[in-house]
Formats: structure tokens, C-alpha cells, sequence
């Protein structure tokens, strides 16, 4: 059974129709007993760092998480926000605690001197920095669907296992033991992002 | 490399697809769960969808199509017309829309756009401007479906939009849409060298080279037609080939 933490934000409709296109069992929930029982835990995501950390705190799914994912060891998948979430810090309308498991902090993008627009929406392909289970079978020069204005720098170059290229590099994708999260939203990039979330489903730790 | 998106849009009244010129002349093209899966499996990047269905009783019928082709098709969905209020916009999101276009309800109370953004994040909000000539011969913004005059000029008003939270604007040129004769260019560029949030430019296209126009003169980050698909020999398939040759960075469907 793979548990989808609902927020009650945004759109995860789309994450379970994904899910269950692969052939899951899926369950949408936001209580600590779903994410005892189930087998994956994805955690999606939109809105704002804060938000999302007051959410996860208030239902004390912090907690329950940390104890699933960190301790037990839990196949995690985060995806957008849910990626962003594991970082230390948070700095999107002042610095905020994240749920601390990935080294590093979310930063605005940095476009420097060229004339980009933000937030980065749209399709862009990746760079593979390590070789990882995450991406098997995926055409390289596949394109994924981003929607974001902040990026989490990893402290540990190891963390991150794809980099995406807008202005500066961006931090596409993290692996750390059994944790995976993407910045890209894989449910709505096609069949790219249909094979990836298979990929996450077969990786047993 | 960030590819430009080609966005065909999906104009919906009472469960049906429709066309129109000017915003008006309405004509049934089809049934929008079936046109939107073609679309998806020529590789569209995004797909925009407009509800001008005016009674409530109907309304129903945008949550049933957007659930329909959400559980089909794995690209981001733009979902607008009629949402008021935050309520609305919920509803619509868990309904399978990625983001969700305002116009009139943005216009008469601007502060609904950062409502939306605190709750759903900037990204979700994308603040739709429809603009048209008007008597003295300047542009100004109209809602109510090109209908009610606002007093605001379209660049100073995607400007607010902008500073209001919006995460991105779609500007439609009422004069244009539907005409097939290209995009009105002298205003996208100024709205796109105003803002520094995305601009999908809309309302016009009747060749592909339309596409690259807005896109190359009108600094679009992306670009939306409805016509030249519908009505016109000119897949998706084409148009991606076509700007691609003209050098734009555009998506491969693997």
C-alpha cells in the first residue's frame, strides 16, 4: 500500500491517478496509523515551506515520519514542497525548520545576471550526477515538468543524484538511502514520470 | 534547457467543447475529454482549460471533465472560469487542475489573487487578462468575457497581478482570438518585458510560424492557440517540428 500524505492543499488527485495508472493500491491520508501501515509514503506537495511544516507539525506527522522513513527505514518519496521539506532550513518568508533528514537549505533561485523568468515552470531535462535506481530505464534526454521558485542546496554533493539547468543548477533530484524526492512533479510529466514512479514502487530496502 | 510550452486551449460551455471569434459566434467542436487525450498523445506540454458556462446548475460538468481527463492525462492542467472563491479554487484542484486561472473575480477584488497564492502557493495562481481596443483606441482590460469595461490597461494591470502574488499571467487579445491572424505582439512584448513572472500569449494564431512570433518578438514564455488545432491540418507534432527548426528549445515526446 503506498500512504499519500494529504495536506488538504493543492493537488493530489493527480499523484494517486498516477499511482494507481501503475497499478498500486493507494490511499490518500493524513493520519499516523495510514503511514505506520503502509509500504511507501509519498509526500506531495504545493504552497508554502512554512505551511507545509506547520501542517506536518500540527498532526504531529513530523514525528510519525521521522520514526517510519529515518528510523524504519521506509521507502519515502517527496515530491516539490515534499522534497524541500527535508532540508534543515527553509528560507521562503523567513527561516524555517524542515524536517531536517537531507543536509542542506532551500534557497530562491538565483538567476543571476540573465533575464529568467520565476518562478521556473515548464518541461526541462535533466543531469544525472550519480548512478541511482530512481532513473532506470528513463531516456536521458527526457523532459520533467517543474513548477518552483526555491531549490534545496544539498550540504552533501552526494544527496543529489540529477541536476537541472535554469540560470544556475538546480537540484532536481536527492537519493539518500531509502529516501527520494524530486523537485519535478513525476505525475505530471507523462510517461517519464509514470516509469519513475515505478522505479520508486520496486526499490525495496 | 527549459523548453517553451505549446499549450492548446480547451474553451468549455455546459460539458461541450466550443469555438469562438471574438468572443463570440459560438460553435460545438467536440467532445473535450476525447479532444484533450489526442492532445496529450501528440505531446502537448500543458493543456488550458476555460469554463464559460453562465448557470450554476452546469457548472458541474467542468469538475466531471477535469477528473475525466486528469485520470488519462499526465501533464499539467490550467483550469479557469467563473472561480470566485477560494472554496472554488479547493474544489477545482482536487479535482485534478494544476493551477487555476482568475480574471473577472481578480479584477473586481484584486486581493483574491494573493488570497490564492498564501493558500495554494504563487505557482497555482495564474491571472488571466483579456484586452481589447477600446473606443478612444487604446487597449484596456475587459472581463465578464470581453464585456465589462475595467478602466485598466493591460501592462500596468499584469504588473499588479505580479506584485499581488500571480505566478503567471495569460493574456488574450479579444480583438485577435479566433481571427487566425496571429498574435498582437506590440502588447505581449510590453507585458512580457514588464513582468518577470511567465506569460502565455493567447488569442490569434492561425499559422504555426504565429507560435514562433510570440514566442521570439513577443518574449512569451509559452504559447497557447486553439483554431489552428481544432480546425486546421496543424498537429502538435507539426508545430513542435516547426519551432524547433526555427531554433526554440522544444519538447520531445520519449
Amino acid at each position: 500500500m503506498v500512504t499519500v500524505i494529504d495536506y488538504g492543499l493543492g493537488n493530489i488527485f493527480s499523484v494517486v491517478k498516477a499511482f494507481e495508472m501503475i497499478g498500486a493500491d493507494v490511499q490518500v491520508s493524513s493520519d499516523a496509523s495510514d503511514i505506520r501501515s503502509a509500504d511507501h509514503l509519498v509526500l506531495p506537495g504545493v504552497g508554502a515551506f512554512a505551511d507545509g511544516m506547520q501542517f506536518l507539525h500540527d498532526k504531529d506527522l513530523d514525528t510519525v515520519l521521522t520514526e517510519e522513513v529515518v528510523q524504519n527505514k521506509k521507502p519515502f518519496l517527496g515530491i516539490c514542497l515534499g522534497l524541500q521539506l527535508l532540508a534543515e532550513i527553509g528560507q521562503e518568508h523567513g527561516e524555517h525548520k524542515g524536517l531536517g533528514w537531507i543536509p542542506g537549505k532551500v534557497q530562491v533561485l538565483d538567476t543571476g545576471d540573465e533575464p529568467l523568468k520565476i518562478p521556473h515552470v515548464g518541461w526541462n531535462n535533466l543531469e544525472m550526477t550519480q548512478d541511482n535506481p530512481l532513473f532506470t530505464d528513463i531516456h536521458k534526454d527526457s523532459d520533467f515538468y517543474f513548477v518552483h521558485s526555491y531549490q534545496l542546496h544539498c550540504t552533501d554533493p552526494k544527496d543529489c543524484i540529477a541536476t537541472t539547468t535554469y540560470g544556475e543548477t538546480i537540484t532536481a533530484a536527492i537519493w539518500h538511502d531509502n529516501i527520494f524526492a524530486t523537485q519535478f512533479h513525476p505525475e505530471k510529466s507523462q510517461d517519464a514520470g509514470l516509469k519513475l514512479l515505478e522505479n520508486f514502487l520496486s526499490y525495496s530496502h | 534547457m527549459l523548453k517553451v510550452r505549446l499549450i492548446p486551449t480547451l474553451l468549455l460551455l455546459d460539458g461541450r467543447m466550443i469555438k469562438t471569434k471574438q468572443f463570440g459566434e459560438y460553435r460545438d467542436v467536440g467532445n473535450p475529454r476525447t479532444v484533450a487525450k489526442v492532445y496529450d498523445a501528440q505531446g502537448v506540454d500543458e493543456l488550458i482549460f476555460l469554463d464559460i458556462t453562465a448557470t450554476d446548475e452546469n457548472r458541474h460538468f467542468i469538475f466531471d471533465i477535469i477528473a475525466a481527463v486528469a485520470e488519462e492525462c499526465f501533464i499539467p492542467l490550467t483550469v479557469g472560469g467563473g472561480i470566485r472563491t477560494l472554496e472554488q479554487a479547493h474544489e477545482i484542484l482536487t479535482h485534478g487542475a494544476d493551477k487555476v486561472a482568475i480574471n473577472t473575480a481578480a479584477s473586481e477584488r484584486p486581493e483574491f489573487i494573493t488570497e490564492i497564492a498564501k493558500k495554494f502557493g504563487n505557482s497555482t495562481v495564474v491571472v488571466s487578462i483579456d484586452y481589447k481596443k477600446n473606443a478612444e483606441g487604446n487597449n484596456e482590460v475587459f472581463t465578464h468575457r470581453g464585456t465589462k469595461p475595467t478602466g485598466r490597461d493591460p501592462v500596468e494591470w499584469a504588473k499588479e497581478a505580479e506584485s499581488l502574488g500571480a505566478g503567471e499571467i495569460l493574456l488574450t487579445c479579444i480583438d485577435q482570438e479566433g481571427m487566425m491572424n496571429g498574435y498582437d505582439l506590440v502588447v505581449l512584448k510590453s507585458v512580457t518585458s514588464a513582468v518577470k513572472i511567465p506569460v502565455t500569449a493567447s488569442g490569434g494564431v492561425g499559422t504555426i510560424q504565429d507560435l514562433v512570433d510570440g514566442i521570439v518578438e513577443g518574449g512569451a514564455s509559452a504559447v497557447s492557440a486553439a483554431s489552428i488545432f481544432h480546425f486546421t491540418d496543424q498537429s502538435i507534432f507539426k508545430a513542435h517540428s516547426h519551432m524547433k527548426e526555427k531554433g526554440l528549445s522544444v519538447r520531445k515526446k520519449m
